[in-house]
Protein backbone atom coordinates (compact mmCIF):
# COMPACT_ATOMS: atom_id res chain seq x y z
CA UNK A 1 0.00 0.00 0.00
CA UNK A 2 1.36 3.30 -0.82
CA UNK A 3 2.05 6.37 1.63
CA UNK A 4 -1.29 8.38 0.34
CA UNK A 5 -3.40 5.53 0.59
CA UNK A 6 -2.37 4.88 4.11
CA UNK A 7 -2.72 8.34 5.36
CA UNK A 8 -6.10 8.19 3.71
CA UNK A 9 -7.17 5.49 5.71
CA UNK A 10 -5.42 6.72 8.85
CA UNK A 11 -7.45 10.01 8.27
CA UNK A 12 -11.06 7.96 8.34
CA UNK A 13 -9.75 5.82 11.04
CA UNK A 14 -9.61 9.02 12.84
CA UNK A 15 -13.25 9.63 12.06
CA UNK A 16 -16.09 6.70 13.19
CA UNK A 17 -16.72 3.42 11.19
CA UNK A 18 -12.80 3.34 10.00
CA UNK A 19 -9.66 1.62 11.80
CA UNK A 20 -6.09 1.78 10.95
CA UNK A 21 -4.20 -1.62 11.50
CA UNK A 22 -2.88 -0.89 15.30
CA UNK A 23 -5.95 1.27 16.67
CA UNK A 24 -7.83 -0.32 18.71
CA UNK A 25 -11.38 1.29 18.12
CA UNK A 26 -14.77 1.88 20.42
CA UNK A 27 -17.96 0.68 18.40
CA UNK A 28 -21.22 -0.14 19.20
CA UNK A 29 -23.03 -3.44 19.23
CA UNK A 30 -26.89 -3.75 19.28
CA UNK A 31 -26.89 -7.12 21.02
CA UNK A 32 -30.28 -8.48 22.35
CA UNK A 33 -32.01 -5.36 22.44
CA UNK A 34 -28.86 -3.79 24.46
CA UNK A 35 -26.43 -0.94 23.15
CA UNK A 36 -23.29 -2.13 24.39
CA UNK A 37 -20.18 -0.48 23.28
CA UNK A 38 -16.69 -2.39 23.02
CA UNK A 39 -13.27 -1.66 22.37
CA UNK A 40 -11.73 -3.85 19.61
CA UNK A 41 -9.32 -4.09 17.09
CA UNK A 42 -11.11 -4.95 13.60
CA UNK A 43 -9.37 -8.35 13.49
CA UNK A 44 -11.52 -9.61 16.44
CA UNK A 45 -14.52 -12.19 15.14
CA UNK A 46 -18.17 -11.10 16.02
CA UNK A 47 -17.45 -14.26 18.42
CA UNK A 48 -14.66 -13.33 20.44
CA UNK A 49 -16.40 -10.16 20.40
CA UNK A 50 -19.27 -11.14 22.08
CA UNK A 51 -17.99 -14.08 24.19
CA UNK A 52 -14.56 -12.05 25.54
CA UNK A 53 -15.99 -8.01 25.55
CA UNK A 54 -19.23 -8.76 26.86
CA UNK A 55 -19.22 -12.24 28.26
CA UNK A 56 -22.29 -13.06 26.40
CA UNK A 57 -20.65 -17.06 26.24
CA UNK A 58 -24.55 -18.61 25.17
CA UNK A 59 -22.40 -18.63 22.04
CA UNK A 60 -20.38 -21.22 21.58
CA UNK A 61 -16.89 -21.89 19.54
CA UNK A 62 -16.48 -25.24 17.76
CA UNK A 63 -14.14 -24.97 15.05
CA UNK A 64 -13.79 -21.48 14.28
CA UNK A 65 -13.48 -22.23 10.64
CA UNK A 66 -17.38 -22.11 9.11
CA UNK A 67 -17.56 -25.72 9.63
CA UNK A 68 -19.92 -26.73 12.65
CA UNK A 69 -22.42 -24.15 13.18
CA UNK A 70 -22.00 -23.87 16.83
CA UNK A 71 -21.34 -19.90 16.93
CA UNK A 72 -24.88 -19.22 14.74
CA UNK A 73 -26.32 -15.86 15.81
CA UNK A 74 -28.88 -13.84 14.54
CA UNK A 75 -28.16 -10.61 12.33
CA UNK A 76 -31.28 -8.42 11.54
CA UNK A 77 -33.15 -11.57 12.49
CA UNK A 78 -30.93 -13.66 9.64
CA UNK A 79 -28.73 -16.40 10.73
CA UNK A 80 -24.88 -16.33 10.40
CA UNK A 81 -21.61 -17.67 11.83
CA UNK A 82 -20.07 -15.11 14.47
CA UNK A 83 -17.09 -17.00 13.96
CA UNK A 84 -16.33 -15.73 10.61
CA UNK A 85 -17.87 -12.52 11.03
CA UNK A 86 -15.92 -9.62 11.73
CA UNK A 87 -17.48 -7.36 14.66
CA UNK A 88 -16.45 -4.56 12.98
CA UNK A 89 -18.71 -5.25 9.78
CA UNK A 90 -21.66 -5.55 12.14
CA UNK A 91 -21.58 -2.29 13.93
CA UNK A 92 -25.20 -0.83 14.35
CA UNK A 93 -26.92 -3.99 13.46
CA UNK A 94 -29.46 -6.23 15.66
CA UNK A 95 -27.74 -9.09 17.12
CA UNK A 96 -29.30 -11.47 18.92
CA UNK A 97 -27.39 -14.39 20.79
CA UNK A 98 -29.07 -17.28 22.50
CA UNK A 99 -29.65 -15.30 25.43
CA UNK A 100 -31.96 -13.14 23.44
CA UNK A 101 -34.43 -15.96 22.86
CA UNK A 102 -36.51 -16.31 25.71
CA UNK A 103 -39.88 -14.33 26.16
CA UNK A 104 -39.71 -12.24 29.22
CA UNK A 105 -38.05 -14.45 31.39
CA UNK A 106 -39.77 -17.89 30.17
CA UNK A 107 -38.13 -20.30 27.01
CA UNK A 108 -39.88 -19.69 24.09
CA UNK A 109 -41.60 -22.62 22.28
CA UNK A 110 -38.98 -23.52 20.50
CA UNK A 111 -36.35 -23.91 23.81
CA UNK A 112 -39.24 -25.54 25.67
CA UNK A 113 -39.71 -28.42 22.04
CA UNK A 114 -35.64 -28.97 22.80
CA UNK A 115 -36.42 -30.31 26.21
CA UNK A 116 -39.15 -32.17 25.53
CA UNK A 117 -38.11 -33.96 22.45
CA UNK A 118 -34.42 -34.19 24.12
CA UNK A 119 -32.73 -32.12 21.17
CA UNK A 120 -29.36 -32.35 22.75
CA UNK A 121 -26.77 -34.36 25.43
CA UNK A 122 -23.86 -32.15 26.08
CA UNK A 123 -25.79 -28.95 25.02
CA UNK A 124 -22.47 -27.61 23.25
CA UNK A 125 -24.25 -27.13 19.74
CA UNK A 126 -27.35 -26.06 21.26
CA UNK A 127 -27.17 -22.31 21.27
CA UNK A 128 -26.02 -22.95 17.31
CA UNK A 129 -29.01 -24.92 16.53
CA UNK A 130 -31.49 -23.00 18.17
CA UNK A 131 -30.43 -19.49 16.80
CA UNK A 132 -30.45 -21.02 13.66
CA UNK A 133 -33.47 -22.68 13.80
CA UNK A 134 -35.11 -19.46 14.48
CA UNK A 135 -33.30 -18.10 11.17
CA UNK A 136 -34.44 -21.06 9.44
CA UNK A 137 -37.90 -21.50 10.13
CA UNK A 138 -38.52 -17.65 9.25
CA UNK A 139 -37.00 -18.63 6.06
CA UNK A 140 -39.34 -21.35 5.13
CA UNK A 141 -42.05 -19.07 6.38
CA UNK A 142 -40.70 -16.30 3.76
CA UNK A 143 -41.25 -19.03 0.86
CA UNK A 144 -37.39 -19.59 0.62
CA UNK A 145 -36.26 -22.96 -1.29
CA UNK A 146 -33.91 -25.54 -0.19
CA UNK A 147 -31.34 -27.69 -2.12
CA UNK A 148 -34.23 -30.75 -1.05
CA UNK A 149 -37.33 -29.00 -2.85
CA UNK A 150 -38.14 -30.57 -5.44
CA UNK A 151 -39.23 -27.50 -8.25
CA UNK A 152 -37.51 -24.18 -6.68
CA UNK A 153 -39.85 -21.83 -8.67
CA UNK A 154 -43.11 -23.50 -6.96
CA UNK A 155 -44.96 -20.88 -4.28
CA UNK A 156 -46.04 -23.81 -1.71
CA UNK A 157 -43.18 -26.24 0.26
CA UNK A 158 -44.27 -28.63 3.05
CA UNK A 159 -42.28 -28.59 6.27
CA UNK A 160 -41.04 -32.31 6.17
CA UNK A 161 -38.64 -33.87 8.06
CA UNK A 162 -36.35 -33.76 4.42
CA UNK A 163 -36.43 -30.20 4.71
CA UNK A 164 -35.45 -29.65 7.85
CA UNK A 165 -32.58 -31.75 7.74
CA UNK A 166 -31.25 -30.15 4.66
CA UNK A 167 -31.64 -26.68 6.18
CA UNK A 168 -30.08 -27.40 9.04
CA UNK A 169 -27.20 -29.03 7.75
CA UNK A 170 -24.98 -26.49 8.82
CA UNK A 171 -25.06 -27.56 12.94
CA UNK A 172 -23.63 -30.37 13.33
CA UNK A 173 -24.06 -31.93 16.48
CA UNK A 174 -21.47 -34.59 18.35
CA UNK A 175 -23.74 -36.13 20.48
CA UNK A 176 -25.87 -37.04 17.85
CA UNK A 177 -29.02 -35.41 19.04
CA UNK A 178 -30.33 -34.96 15.53
CA UNK A 179 -33.74 -36.72 15.96
CA UNK A 180 -34.64 -34.76 18.76
CA UNK A 181 -33.60 -31.75 17.22
CA UNK A 182 -35.50 -32.37 14.18
CA UNK A 183 -38.41 -33.61 16.52
CA UNK A 184 -38.14 -30.14 18.53
CA UNK A 185 -37.98 -27.64 15.45
CA UNK A 186 -41.14 -29.41 13.54
CA UNK A 187 -43.26 -29.08 17.02
CA UNK A 188 -41.89 -25.55 17.57
CA UNK A 189 -42.83 -24.36 13.75
CA UNK A 190 -46.19 -26.43 13.58
CA UNK A 191 -47.12 -24.68 17.08
CA UNK A 192 -46.11 -21.02 16.13
CA UNK A 193 -48.26 -21.94 12.89
CA UNK A 194 -51.43 -22.78 14.67
CA UNK A 195 -50.87 -19.80 16.96
CA UNK A 196 -50.68 -17.62 13.78
CA UNK A 197 -54.16 -19.56 12.30
CA UNK A 198 -55.74 -18.45 15.65
CA UNK A 199 -55.08 -15.24 15.39
CA UNK A 200 -55.85 -15.01 11.71
CA UNK A 201 -59.41 -16.62 12.33
CA UNK A 202 -60.45 -14.08 15.76
CA UNK A 203 -59.88 -11.22 13.55
CA UNK B 1 -4.56 -13.28 12.52
CA UNK B 2 -2.44 -10.00 11.96
CA UNK B 3 -4.14 -7.06 12.34
CA UNK B 4 -5.08 -4.98 9.44
CA UNK B 5 -7.14 -2.04 8.96
CA UNK B 6 -10.51 -1.37 7.57
CA UNK B 7 -12.60 0.99 5.88
CA UNK B 8 -16.24 0.64 5.06
CA UNK B 9 -16.97 1.80 1.53
CA UNK B 10 -19.75 3.83 0.49
CA UNK B 11 -19.24 3.97 -3.23
CA UNK B 12 -17.75 1.79 -5.91
CA UNK B 13 -15.36 4.46 -6.64
CA UNK B 14 -14.19 5.10 -3.10
CA UNK B 15 -14.28 1.82 -2.63
CA UNK B 16 -11.72 1.50 -6.01
CA UNK B 17 -9.94 4.29 -4.45
CA UNK B 18 -9.20 2.99 -0.95
CA UNK B 19 -8.22 -0.45 -2.01
CA UNK B 20 -5.52 0.97 -4.49
CA UNK B 21 -3.45 -1.23 -6.71
CA UNK B 22 -0.30 -2.43 -4.56
CA UNK B 23 -2.26 -5.49 -3.52
CA UNK B 24 -1.89 -5.16 0.03
CA UNK B 25 -5.28 -4.20 0.41
CA UNK B 26 -8.57 -6.65 -0.34
CA UNK B 27 -12.07 -6.09 -0.93
CA UNK B 28 -14.22 -8.02 2.32
CA UNK B 29 -17.21 -9.50 1.07
CA UNK B 30 -19.15 -12.02 3.84
CA UNK B 31 -15.24 -12.90 4.70
CA UNK B 32 -16.16 -16.70 4.85
CA UNK B 33 -13.44 -17.40 2.92
CA UNK B 34 -11.11 -14.69 3.12
CA UNK B 35 -11.61 -14.16 6.95
CA UNK B 36 -11.10 -18.42 7.75
CA UNK B 37 -7.70 -17.79 5.41
CA UNK B 38 -6.16 -14.22 7.33
CA UNK B 39 -6.81 -16.59 10.44
CA UNK B 40 -4.56 -19.23 9.26
CA UNK B 41 -2.04 -16.38 8.07
CA UNK B 42 -2.49 -18.14 4.50
CA UNK B 43 -3.79 -14.08 3.53
CA UNK B 44 -2.12 -11.58 5.24
CA UNK B 45 -3.91 -8.21 3.75
CA UNK B 46 -2.51 -4.99 5.03
CA UNK B 47 -6.44 -3.41 5.09
CA UNK B 48 -9.53 -4.20 4.03
CA UNK B 49 -12.34 -2.53 2.18
CA UNK B 50 -15.76 -3.53 3.30
CA UNK B 51 -18.15 -3.14 -0.20
CA UNK B 52 -21.25 -5.54 2.09
CA UNK B 53 -23.51 -1.44 1.80
CA UNK B 54 -23.11 -1.20 -1.81
CA UNK B 55 -23.60 -3.21 -5.00
CA UNK B 56 -26.34 -5.12 -3.72
CA UNK B 57 -29.27 -5.03 -6.19
CA UNK B 58 -30.82 -7.27 -8.22
CA UNK B 59 -32.20 -6.07 -11.33
CA UNK B 60 -34.40 -7.75 -14.11
CA UNK B 61 -33.20 -5.72 -17.39
CA UNK B 62 -35.51 -5.29 -20.53
CA UNK B 63 -34.56 -8.61 -22.24
CA UNK B 64 -35.37 -11.09 -19.99
CA UNK B 65 -32.04 -11.39 -18.18
CA UNK B 66 -30.87 -10.30 -15.05
CA UNK B 67 -28.16 -8.32 -13.34
CA UNK B 68 -26.79 -9.44 -9.81
CA UNK B 69 -25.08 -7.09 -7.78
CA UNK B 70 -21.33 -8.24 -6.66
CA UNK B 71 -22.24 -7.59 -2.81
CA UNK B 72 -26.36 -9.20 -3.09
CA UNK B 73 -26.08 -12.22 -0.70
CA UNK B 74 -26.25 -15.85 -2.36
CA UNK B 75 -29.29 -16.60 -0.17
CA UNK B 76 -30.85 -13.41 -1.53
CA UNK B 77 -29.81 -14.53 -5.27
CA UNK B 78 -31.38 -18.10 -4.81
CA UNK B 79 -34.80 -16.83 -2.94
CA UNK B 80 -35.42 -14.02 -5.43
CA UNK B 81 -38.64 -14.92 -7.80
CA UNK B 82 -37.27 -14.37 -11.33
CA UNK B 83 -34.51 -16.26 -10.89
CA UNK B 84 -35.75 -19.22 -9.04
CA UNK B 85 -38.75 -19.04 -12.63
CA UNK B 86 -36.22 -18.10 -15.33
CA UNK B 87 -32.81 -19.45 -14.13
CA UNK B 88 -33.82 -22.28 -11.67
CA UNK B 89 -30.50 -24.26 -12.13
CA UNK B 90 -28.81 -20.69 -9.99
CA UNK B 91 -30.85 -20.93 -7.84
CA UNK B 92 -30.42 -24.44 -7.27
CA UNK B 93 -26.63 -24.71 -7.61
CA UNK B 94 -26.81 -21.56 -4.98
CA UNK B 95 -28.91 -23.58 -2.41
CA UNK B 96 -26.56 -26.82 -3.06
CA UNK B 97 -23.80 -24.64 -1.72
CA UNK B 98 -22.31 -24.11 1.72
CA UNK B 99 -25.11 -23.65 4.89
CA UNK B 100 -27.75 -21.65 5.76
CA UNK B 101 -25.74 -19.09 7.21
CA UNK B 102 -23.16 -19.65 4.94
CA UNK B 103 -25.05 -18.12 1.91
CA UNK B 104 -26.98 -15.36 4.29
CA UNK B 105 -23.00 -13.75 5.18
CA UNK B 106 -21.72 -15.02 1.23
CA UNK B 107 -21.80 -12.52 -1.85
CA UNK B 108 -21.86 -13.39 -5.37
CA UNK B 109 -17.91 -11.57 -6.04
CA UNK B 110 -16.54 -12.90 -2.71
CA UNK B 111 -18.42 -16.57 -4.21
CA UNK B 112 -16.29 -15.57 -7.43
CA UNK B 113 -12.83 -15.09 -6.03
CA UNK B 114 -13.15 -17.68 -3.46
CA UNK B 115 -9.38 -19.37 -3.88
CA UNK B 116 -9.38 -22.68 -5.43
CA UNK B 117 -7.87 -24.57 -2.64
CA UNK B 118 -7.21 -27.73 -1.80
CA UNK B 119 -6.29 -29.60 1.94
CA UNK B 120 -2.75 -28.97 1.57
CA UNK B 121 -3.62 -25.51 0.66
CA UNK B 122 -4.43 -24.82 3.71
CA UNK B 123 -1.99 -27.03 5.63
CA UNK B 124 1.35 -24.85 5.90
CA UNK B 125 3.38 -27.96 6.54
CA UNK B 126 2.35 -29.11 2.78
CA UNK B 127 4.35 -27.99 -0.05
CA UNK B 128 1.67 -26.23 -2.20
CA UNK B 129 2.60 -23.90 -5.65
CA UNK B 130 -0.19 -21.56 -4.93
CA UNK B 131 1.02 -20.95 -1.29
CA UNK B 132 4.57 -20.00 -2.30
CA UNK B 133 5.11 -20.71 -6.17
CA UNK B 134 7.34 -22.85 -7.14
CA UNK B 135 7.42 -24.96 -4.01
CA UNK B 136 5.83 -28.12 -5.24
CA UNK B 137 2.71 -29.97 -5.11
CA UNK B 138 2.28 -32.33 -2.22
CA UNK B 139 -1.12 -33.32 -3.69
CA UNK B 140 -0.26 -35.00 -6.87
CA UNK B 141 1.18 -37.78 -4.86
CA UNK B 142 -0.94 -37.34 -1.75
CA UNK B 143 -4.58 -38.01 -0.82
CA UNK B 144 -6.60 -36.56 -3.78
CA UNK B 145 -9.99 -37.49 -3.78
CA UNK B 146 -11.34 -34.30 -4.21
CA UNK B 147 -8.96 -32.93 -6.66
CA UNK B 148 -9.42 -32.51 -10.83
CA UNK B 149 -9.45 -34.84 -13.66
CA UNK B 150 -9.93 -32.05 -16.25
CA UNK B 151 -7.84 -29.25 -17.26
CA UNK B 152 -5.23 -29.52 -14.54
CA UNK B 153 -1.80 -28.98 -14.62
CA UNK B 154 1.97 -30.84 -13.02
CA UNK B 155 1.91 -27.46 -10.72
CA UNK B 156 -1.63 -27.51 -9.38
CA UNK B 157 -4.59 -30.12 -9.94
CA UNK B 158 -7.09 -28.42 -7.24
CA UNK B 159 -10.77 -27.99 -7.95
CA UNK B 160 -12.80 -24.79 -7.89
CA UNK B 161 -15.02 -24.84 -4.97
CA UNK B 162 -18.14 -22.80 -6.21
CA UNK B 163 -21.29 -24.52 -7.19
CA UNK B 164 -23.07 -21.03 -8.12
CA UNK B 165 -20.09 -20.72 -10.51
CA UNK B 166 -20.95 -23.44 -11.86
CA UNK B 167 -24.60 -22.20 -12.99
CA UNK B 168 -23.25 -19.15 -14.05
CA UNK B 169 -21.00 -20.84 -17.01
CA UNK B 170 -23.47 -23.05 -18.13
CA UNK B 171 -26.26 -19.46 -18.51
CA UNK B 172 -23.24 -17.72 -20.79
CA UNK B 173 -22.97 -15.03 -17.69
CA UNK B 174 -20.93 -12.12 -18.01
CA UNK B 175 -18.94 -10.30 -15.03
CA UNK B 176 -18.68 -6.77 -14.67
CA UNK B 177 -15.94 -4.75 -13.31
CA UNK B 178 -14.09 -1.52 -12.59
CA UNK B 179 -10.72 -0.70 -11.66
CA UNK B 180 -8.99 3.31 -12.39
CA UNK B 181 -8.74 2.47 -15.98
CA UNK B 182 -12.55 2.13 -16.37
CA UNK B 183 -15.07 -0.67 -16.58
CA UNK B 184 -14.84 -3.59 -18.30
CA UNK B 185 -16.65 -6.87 -19.04
CA UNK B 186 -15.61 -10.03 -18.99
CA UNK B 187 -17.00 -13.45 -20.13
CA UNK B 188 -17.68 -15.68 -17.50
CA UNK B 189 -16.31 -18.87 -19.20
CA UNK B 190 -12.69 -16.58 -19.38
CA UNK B 191 -12.98 -15.28 -15.56
CA UNK B 192 -11.30 -18.26 -14.17
CA UNK B 193 -8.22 -19.76 -15.32
CA UNK B 194 -6.86 -23.06 -15.57
CA UNK B 195 -3.40 -23.47 -13.41
CA UNK B 196 -1.16 -23.37 -15.78
CA UNK B 197 2.23 -23.04 -15.02
CA UNK B 198 1.11 -20.35 -12.47
CA UNK B 199 -1.72 -21.61 -10.08
CA UNK B 200 -1.25 -18.93 -7.82
CA UNK B 201 -2.84 -16.53 -10.73
CA UNK B 202 -6.87 -17.59 -10.43
CA UNK B 203 -8.85 -15.26 -12.30
CA UNK B 204 -8.58 -12.71 -15.02
CA UNK B 205 -9.13 -9.51 -12.45
CA UNK B 206 -6.41 -7.45 -12.01
CA UNK B 207 -4.48 -5.73 -9.01
CA UNK B 208 -7.22 -3.12 -7.90
CA UNK B 209 -10.49 -3.81 -10.07
CA UNK B 210 -13.57 -4.20 -8.27
CA UNK B 211 -16.32 -6.72 -9.38
CA UNK B 212 -19.43 -4.86 -9.41
CA UNK B 213 -21.75 -7.24 -11.15
CA UNK B 214 -22.87 -10.26 -12.57
CA UNK B 215 -25.07 -10.29 -15.51
CA UNK B 216 -27.01 -13.25 -17.02
CA UNK B 217 -28.81 -12.78 -20.40
CA UNK B 218 -32.26 -14.05 -21.46
CA UNK B 219 -32.33 -17.61 -22.53
CA UNK B 220 -35.82 -19.22 -22.63
CA UNK B 221 -34.80 -22.95 -22.42
CA UNK B 222 -33.08 -21.98 -19.08
CA UNK B 223 -36.68 -22.25 -17.63
CA UNK B 224 -36.16 -26.62 -17.69
CA UNK B 225 -32.46 -26.27 -16.45
CA UNK B 226 -31.46 -28.11 -13.11
CA UNK B 227 -28.04 -28.58 -10.86
CA UNK B 228 -27.07 -31.81 -9.81
CA UNK B 229 -24.44 -32.47 -7.19
CA UNK B 230 -22.50 -35.42 -5.77
CA UNK B 231 -21.14 -35.29 -2.36
CA UNK B 232 -19.34 -37.73 0.05
CA UNK B 233 -22.47 -36.60 2.72
CA UNK B 234 -25.61 -35.34 1.60
CA UNK B 235 -25.72 -31.86 2.60
CA UNK B 236 -23.04 -28.91 3.41
CA UNK B 237 -19.66 -30.76 1.43
CA UNK B 238 -17.73 -29.40 -1.48
CA UNK B 239 -18.55 -31.34 -4.83
CA UNK B 240 -17.28 -34.34 -5.73
CA UNK B 241 -18.64 -34.22 -9.29
CA UNK B 242 -21.85 -31.75 -10.29
CA UNK B 243 -23.86 -30.70 -13.42
CA UNK B 244 -25.99 -27.52 -14.01
CA UNK B 245 -27.15 -28.23 -17.14
CA UNK B 246 -29.79 -26.97 -19.91
CA UNK B 247 -32.32 -28.85 -22.16
CA UNK B 248 -35.03 -27.99 -24.78
CA UNK B 249 -36.21 -30.61 -26.63
CA UNK B 250 -38.74 -30.10 -29.64
CA UNK B 251 -39.99 -32.71 -31.68
CA UNK B 252 -37.69 -35.39 -29.89
CA UNK B 253 -34.89 -33.53 -30.81
CA UNK B 254 -32.16 -31.36 -28.68
CA UNK B 255 -33.00 -27.50 -29.85
CA UNK B 256 -30.80 -25.75 -26.89
CA UNK B 257 -28.40 -27.94 -24.56
CA UNK B 258 -26.05 -26.26 -21.71
CA UNK B 259 -23.88 -28.08 -19.66
CA UNK B 260 -21.20 -27.03 -16.86
CA UNK B 261 -19.57 -29.22 -14.57
CA UNK B 262 -18.12 -28.64 -11.11
CA UNK B 263 -15.74 -30.44 -8.59
CA UNK B 264 -13.89 -31.61 -11.96
CA UNK B 265 -11.12 -28.76 -12.66
CA UNK B 266 -9.43 -25.23 -11.60
CA UNK B 267 -12.29 -23.51 -12.98
CA UNK B 268 -15.87 -24.05 -13.51
CA UNK B 269 -15.90 -26.35 -16.23
CA UNK B 270 -18.14 -25.67 -19.76
CA UNK B 271 -18.46 -29.02 -21.70
CA UNK B 272 -18.81 -27.02 -24.88
CA UNK B 273 -17.91 -29.67 -27.61
CA UNK B 274 -20.63 -31.91 -25.58
CA UNK B 275 -23.54 -28.94 -26.04
CA UNK B 276 -22.52 -29.19 -29.89
CA UNK B 277 -22.54 -33.05 -29.64
CA UNK B 278 -25.88 -32.69 -27.99
CA UNK B 279 -27.47 -30.03 -30.33
CA UNK B 280 -30.08 -31.53 -33.36
CA UNK B 281 -29.52 -34.93 -32.15
CA UNK B 282 -32.46 -37.20 -30.71
CA UNK B 283 -33.02 -36.51 -26.90
CA UNK B 284 -32.46 -40.14 -25.96
CA UNK B 285 -30.14 -42.52 -24.09
CA UNK B 286 -28.20 -43.12 -26.84
CA UNK B 287 -26.90 -38.79 -27.42
CA UNK B 288 -27.01 -37.98 -23.49
CA UNK B 289 -24.16 -40.93 -23.11
CA UNK B 290 -22.29 -39.83 -26.15
CA UNK B 291 -22.17 -35.94 -24.87
CA UNK B 292 -21.24 -37.69 -21.39
CA UNK B 293 -18.38 -39.44 -23.07
CA UNK B 294 -17.48 -36.20 -25.44
CA UNK B 295 -17.37 -34.10 -21.97
CA UNK B 296 -14.97 -36.22 -20.23
CA UNK B 297 -12.70 -36.78 -23.06
CA UNK B 298 -9.36 -36.43 -22.42
CA UNK B 299 -10.10 -36.17 -18.52
CA UNK B 300 -7.47 -38.10 -16.33
CA UNK B 301 -6.78 -38.79 -12.50
CA UNK B 302 -4.31 -39.70 -10.10
CA UNK B 303 -4.53 -42.15 -7.16
CA UNK B 304 -7.95 -41.58 -5.58
CA UNK B 305 -10.07 -39.64 -7.88
CA UNK B 306 -10.04 -41.71 -11.30
CA UNK B 307 -13.89 -42.49 -9.84
CA UNK B 308 -15.02 -39.22 -11.09
CA UNK B 309 -14.52 -39.77 -14.49
CA UNK B 310 -17.09 -42.46 -14.94
CA UNK B 311 -19.30 -40.45 -12.14
CA UNK B 312 -19.09 -37.66 -13.70
CA UNK B 313 -20.45 -39.64 -16.90
CA UNK B 314 -23.65 -41.02 -15.33
CA UNK B 315 -24.26 -37.85 -13.82
CA UNK B 316 -24.75 -35.91 -16.85
CA UNK B 317 -26.16 -38.78 -18.78
CA UNK B 318 -29.03 -39.29 -16.24
CA UNK B 319 -28.98 -35.44 -15.33
CA UNK B 320 -29.92 -35.09 -19.41
CA UNK B 321 -32.40 -37.89 -19.14
CA UNK B 322 -34.59 -36.27 -16.35
CA UNK B 323 -34.74 -33.12 -17.91
CA UNK B 324 -35.77 -34.57 -21.05
CA UNK B 325 -38.47 -36.65 -19.29
CA UNK B 326 -39.71 -32.82 -17.45
CA UNK B 327 -39.22 -31.63 -21.57
CA UNK B 328 -41.54 -33.67 -22.57
CA UNK B 329 -44.10 -33.75 -19.62
CA UNK B 330 -45.16 -29.85 -20.58
C1 LIG C 1 -17.75 -24.15 5.86
C2 LIG C 1 -17.91 -23.68 4.46
C3 LIG C 1 -18.48 -24.51 3.51
C4 LIG C 1 -18.62 -24.08 2.19
N1 LIG C 1 -19.21 -24.91 1.28
C5 LIG C 1 -19.39 -24.49 0.01
C6 LIG C 1 -20.03 -25.31 -0.97
O1 LIG C 1 -20.43 -26.44 -0.69
N2 LIG C 1 -20.19 -24.81 -2.22
C7 LIG C 1 -19.77 -23.55 -2.54
O2 LIG C 1 -19.98 -23.15 -3.67
N3 LIG C 1 -19.15 -22.78 -1.66
C8 LIG C 1 -18.97 -23.21 -0.40
N4 LIG C 1 -18.32 -22.42 0.50
C9 LIG C 1 -17.65 -21.22 0.02
C10 LIG C 1 -18.47 -19.99 0.07
O3 LIG C 1 -19.43 -20.04 -0.96
C11 LIG C 1 -17.52 -18.82 -0.15
O4 LIG C 1 -16.67 -18.73 0.96
C12 LIG C 1 -18.27 -17.51 -0.32
O5 LIG C 1 -19.06 -17.53 -1.48
C13 LIG C 1 -17.31 -16.33 -0.37
O6 LIG C 1 -18.06 -15.14 -0.39
P1 LIG C 1 -17.75 -13.97 0.65
O7 LIG C 1 -18.61 -12.84 0.31
O8 LIG C 1 -17.84 -14.47 2.05
O9 LIG C 1 -16.24 -13.67 0.26
P2 LIG C 1 -15.06 -13.07 1.12
O10 LIG C 1 -14.51 -14.13 2.00
O11 LIG C 1 -15.47 -11.79 1.74
O12 LIG C 1 -14.04 -12.76 -0.05
C14 LIG C 1 -13.43 -13.76 -0.82
C15 LIG C 1 -12.48 -13.11 -1.82
O13 LIG C 1 -13.21 -12.35 -2.76
C16 LIG C 1 -12.71 -11.04 -2.85
N5 LIG C 1 -13.86 -10.19 -3.19
C17 LIG C 1 -15.06 -10.15 -2.55
N6 LIG C 1 -15.90 -9.33 -3.21
C18 LIG C 1 -15.22 -8.83 -4.28
C19 LIG C 1 -15.57 -7.92 -5.32
N7 LIG C 1 -16.78 -7.37 -5.41
N8 LIG C 1 -14.61 -7.63 -6.25
C20 LIG C 1 -13.38 -8.18 -6.17
N9 LIG C 1 -13.01 -9.05 -5.21
C21 LIG C 1 -13.92 -9.37 -4.27
C22 LIG C 1 -12.11 -10.78 -1.49
O14 LIG C 1 -11.13 -9.77 -1.55
C23 LIG C 1 -11.51 -12.14 -1.18
O15 LIG C 1 -10.27 -12.28 -1.79
C24 LIG C 1 -18.18 -22.81 1.82
C25 LIG C 1 -17.62 -21.96 2.78
C26 LIG C 1 -17.48 -22.37 4.08
C27 LIG C 1 -16.87 -21.46 5.09
S1 LIG D 1 -3.32 -29.02 -5.82
FE1 LIG D 1 -2.91 -26.82 -6.03
S2 LIG D 1 -3.74 -26.01 -4.11
FE2 LIG D 1 -3.47 -28.20 -3.75
S3 LIG D 1 -1.37 -28.45 -2.92
FE3 LIG D 1 -1.20 -28.67 -5.15
S4 LIG D 1 -0.68 -26.59 -5.81
FE4 LIG D 1 -1.53 -26.36 -3.75
S1 LIG E 1 -17.38 -22.12 15.50
FE1 LIG E 1 -18.29 -21.07 13.85
S2 LIG E 1 -18.89 -22.67 12.55
FE2 LIG E 1 -17.79 -23.74 14.10
S1 LIG F 1 -25.72 -31.94 22.24
FE1 LIG F 1 -23.63 -32.42 22.36
S2 LIG F 1 -22.93 -31.64 20.47
FE2 LIG F 1 -25.04 -31.51 20.23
Amino acid sequence: MTHSQNAELERQAAESSVAGPDNRLRITLMVNGDRREVEIEPRVSLLDALRERLHLTGTKKGCDQGACGACTVLVNGERILSCLALAIQYTGQEITTVEGLALDGSLSPLQQAFITHDGFQCGYCTSGQLCSAVGMMREFDDGVPSAVTADVASGTIDFSDTEIKERMSGNLCRCGAYVGICDAIREAHSEVHSEVHHAGESR
Amino acid sequence: MRNFAYAKASNSTEAIRLLGHSGAAKFLGGGTNLVDLMRENIEQPESLVDITSLLREIQENADGGVTIGAAARNSAVAAHRTIRERFPVLSQAILFGGSGQVRNMATIGGNLMQRTRCDYFYDAASRCNKRTPGAGCDAIDGFNRMHAILGWSPDCIATHPSDMCVALAALDASVEVEGRDGKRSIRFTEFHRLPGNTPHVETDLRPGELITSVTIPKLDAARRSVYRKVRDRSSYAFALVSVAAVLEVENGVVKTARLALGGVAHKPWRAGPAEEALQGSPANEASFGRAADTALAGAKGFAHNEFKIELAKRLIASTLADLARKDGAR
